[in-house]
């Protein structure tokens, strides 16, 4: 897409806000609307944009595929990790409240662990797919 | 006012999927498919449900809508015509739709605290949110905390999805000799 000027001047300006959006949907979740889910779907749809209008070659280089897979399972076993840690420390599966001194203040810190871990697997995965599809043909 | 904009809204979706329905340009039926979760979105936001209204505006109306146009870019844009005649389907979802329409005849009132779903865990759950995570969104504790063994296995699905894309369609396949690959195309 190189002839469409404004489009790229127009996407360079609003990556910055959409990213800082997603990252704020994401640790924001617990006080407004919001959660790993949306911030994940939020932060990947800025670099599809990006990739739309510039190329996916060029938001490969941003991101690269091993990051990217990175993310995929790391998300995850970020979330799992988490239950485990709390069956070390002599809690339930996913019962965040040993994590720190007071119960209020364990589950507080297990959910935002759980969330950046939804957020890092949603946004890789929805990456990956968009990326996948739109290179499939070249491979 | 408010079922007003209920009705209106309504009003668009059915609108929607008639368009959907009668369509064969595949593109515009993603488009549209993209508009209807967005109405949907807005009845949520009326319904004060801004969780849901979120997810469903950015998955249903802004990812999906983006994976469908790179299935269309991979695959077709006009759909072809239907050997058989639309009769046969056109009873099966009257019949559904009877029965779906019967099914809310014995649902609980929108918004009634005395039915059941608001009289079993809810009342906790508002309650106890506050003193438990000190976290004021209660539907990111029920999400993360009260029900983390739901969203773990959520978290999972959209895992397996990625996988799954990456292992028909993933770039490991560059691995595959041109000529494996023509006689996979010819089989």
């Amino acid at each position: 897409m190189k002839e469409y000027l404004v489009l790229r001047v127009i996407t360079k300006l609003l990556l910055p806000f959409i990213l800082l959006f997603g990252l704020y949907v994401q640790f924001h979740g617990d006080f407004g609307p919001g959660g790993g889910f949306q911030a994940g779907v939020i932060f990947a749809a800025g670099f599809i944009l990006y990739a739309m209008v510039y190329g996916v070659k060029a938001a490969r280089k941003v991101l690269p595929i091993g990051i990217l897979r990175g993310g995929i399972a790391g998300g995850l076993l970020l979330y799992a990790l988490v239950g485990v840690a709390n069956l070390m420390l002599g809690e339930n599966y996913l019962n965040y409240t040993p994590l720190a001194e007071s119960m209020k203040e364990g589950q507080h810190l297990g959910i935002f662990l759980v969330e950046l871990g939804v957020g890092i697997t949603v946004a890789s995965v929805m990456m990956t797919v968009f990326f996948t599809f739109a290179t499939w043909r070249e491979d | 006012m408010e079922a007003w904009i209920d009705i209106i809204i309504l009003f668009f979706m059915a609108v929607t999927v008639f368009a959907i329905a009668r369509l064969r340009n595949l593109l515009a039926v993603v488009m549209l498919g993209g508009i209807y979760s967005l109405l949907a979105a807005s009845i949520f936001v009326v319904m004060d449900a801004v969780d849901v209204a979120f997810t469903e505006a950015s998955v249903g109306a802004g990812i999906s809508t983006i994976l469908f146009i790179g299935t269309l870019a991979l695959t077709t844009r006009i759909e072809k015509k239907p050997a058989h005649t639309p009769l046969l389907p056109l009873i099966v979802v009257c019949i559904t739709g009877a029965v779906l329409i019967f099914g809310t005849l014995d649902a609980a009132v929108y918004g009634d605290p005395q039915s059941p779903a608001m009289q079993d865990v809810a009342p906790y759950y508002l309650e106890n949110t506050k003193k438990h995570t000190g976290i004021p969104n209660v539907v990111t504790a029920v999400l993360a905390s009260y029900r983390g063994y739901d969203t773990l296995g959520e978290v999972t699905v959209i895992f397996t999805a990625g996988i799954g894309v990456i292992l028909l369609l993933g770039s490991w396949r560059r691995g595959i000799s041109a000529s494996t690959r023509r006689k996979e195309e010819e089989e």
